[in-house]
């Protein structure tokens, strides 16, 4: 794909983050969408195309009136919505549509109109995960955890460091759930959740939502707000088991989505200003960093821990308190694609001073998927 | 009420022979005939080079401790926490996912890199699940 010639020109959360009680999931789509059509100073009927994950197209489209002619359902989990911007923007590119919606919303909290989720017993992960006490990502997310310790020689420490910062950066977001400042040791004495990792290692769990506009970079220039760039993409999927993960050393599908977006791009690591690692669990930040190309994954624990990620370090990292701190409704991906553009739009609470270049990296399922988005505000 | 139960896999017609040899104390795995590649879970083909021909065979049941976590909260039903999630790396080459038995589930006994051997347990007549203790000698 050419880098930039597609742009996001609305972006939006819902009006509420956190506890929405008031709320189904739906109408948090909705509450985004009409968020964002505002934002983009656009009408419903100047959406020709739409793209969510979890709930349907069609449902979320019939909900808000809008009549697409290119949908796109992709459903892999919290990064759906990166490989949503990747789609959207081949498809504005190919003409199979010109003004993009992308929504997200769960009722993760409240638990209002959304669907249970279920495993069945005779699918795979059911066969061969279920029947040992997997319960959730807690139990199944830090699988890979101890043995990425031990091969890198990460201590825990360094992986508790990870929810300090972010809660630093948390601090100066108005809207993100947890601002109260926090140590290691705070963290290495929360709740036990799942061996190595405590309460404050893992993502809250909220109700939200959030939504993107996209269109053609060449229309961008009419919008009411400064456009963002798609300046490269990627994604890959791996597999729905973390048992069956090629290893646990990395991430198989970061390592395809992330390269690939860089390439595209065509830059180099240390042009980027701003980075955005889909952190639903402490070691994510981690896996990133070295599946990115950063730097060998045995200096990412050390490099947190040293503050390079914090306020005023030099590679600043997930600004907006991510999910251990700002939000996490179930899927992130939306709100670290929310921060990646305000930074781009110069409108963040944590500013990061004459950013140019945002990486957003996502994560879906256990390491099952992943999408990576290069954002930039110059063309 | 009845005691919340462990989830019970339900074979499919790729699978049952996992089950059936769990069923008769036997871990067995598939080998393709092709490529010689060893892998998990089972499936009618390999996953490297797609040929269809493919054996199954019984897998020595020996293996290491790849990694863990020990669940405290929450549990899932028919377990009492804290209890570990292991993922075991077998000597033939493919990972599964087990618990650990006759072992204390805490991180000082349970060491990476520990080697382990299968241990069948029954759930009912019709599944067997293949758990992991510390190998002896």
């Amino acid at each position: 794909m050419r880098k930039n010639q597609v742009a996001v020109v609305g972006a939006a959360e819902t009006t509420e983050l956190g506890v929405v009680p008031n709320m189904s999931q739906l109408q948090l789509h909705a509450d985004a969408a009409l968020n964002a059509i505002a934002d983009a100073g656009l009408k419903l009927s100047d959406i020709d195309g739409f793209a969510t994950a979890v709930e349907t197209p069609q449902q979320v489209c019939h909900y808000l009136g809008i009549k697409p002619t290119w949908v796109d359902g992709t459903s892999v989990g919290g990064c759906s919505f990166m490989l949503h911007v990747r789609h959207a923007a081949a498809a504005i590119e190919a003409g199979l549509c010109k003004t993009v919606l992308i929504t997200h919303a769960e009722s993760g909290k409240s638990m209002i109109g959304k669907q249970p989720r279920f495993t069945a017993a005779d699918s795979l992960n059911g066969q061969f995960e279920a029947p040992f006490g997997v319960y959730g990502p807690p139990s199944m997310f830090p699988i890979p955890v101890l043995r990425f310790m031990k091969t890198y020689g990460i201590t825990h420490e360094q992986l508790a460091s990870v929810a300090v910062v972010q809660r630093e950066w948390a601090a100066k977001n108005p809207r993100a759930m947890m601002k109260d400042p926090i140590t290691v040791n705070d963290v290495l004495n929360s709740r036990m959740i799942a061996y190595p990792f405590r309460l404050l290692q893992c993502c809250l769990v909220t109700d939200g939502g959030g939504a993107l506009i996209l269109t053609s970079a060449d229309r961008a220039r009419d919008f009411p707000r400064k456009p963002v760039y798609i300046m490269g993409t990627g994604e890959s999927v791996e597999t729905p088991m973390v048992s069956q993960m090629e290893t646990f050393n990395s991430s198989r599908a970061f390592k395809t989505a992330g390269p690939l977006a860089f390439q595209e791009a065509g830059i180099a690591h240390k042009d980027v200003d701003h980075l955005m690692i889909y952190d639903a669990f402490a070691h994510l930040p981690l896996f990133g960093l070295g599946d990115l190309g950063f730097m060998p994954h045995e200096e990412t624990g050390k490099f947190i821990a040293d503050g390079n990620t914090r306020p005023g370090g030099r590679l600043p990292l997930n600004t907006n308190g991510g999910g251990l701190s700002y939000m996490h409704s179930g899927m992130y991906g939306m709100y670290a694609l929310q921060e990646s553009v305000r930074q781009m739009r110069g409108i963040a609470p944590a500013q990061v001073a004459d950013a140019k270049i945002s990486v957003c990296h996502g994560v879906g399922g256990m390491f099952a998927a992943s999408g990576t988005i290069v954002f930039t505000n110059e063309r | 009420m009845a005691e919340p139960q462990r989830a019970r896999p339900k074979p499919t017609p790729e699978t049952q022979h996992f089950w059936d040899g769990t069923k008769a104390g036997e871990l067995r795995l598939q080998r393709c005939d092709a490529c010689a590649h060893v892998y998990f879970p089972p499936r009618p083909f390999c996953p490297s080079c797609a040929s269809r021909k493919v054996s199954v065979f019984k897998a020595s049941g020996k293996g290491f401790l790849y990694s863990y976590v020990i669940n405290h909260r929450p549990a899932a039903p028919g377990f009492t926490p804290p209890y570990a999630i292991a993922v075991v790396e077998l000597d033939e080459g493919p990972r599964m996912m087990s618990n650990i038995i006759d072992c204390p589930q805490t991180p000082e006994a349970l060491e990476l890199d520990m080697k382990l051997e299968v241990a069948f347990q029954q759930l009912d007549d019709r599944i067997t699940l293949p758990l992991f203790r510390p190998a002896k000698g």
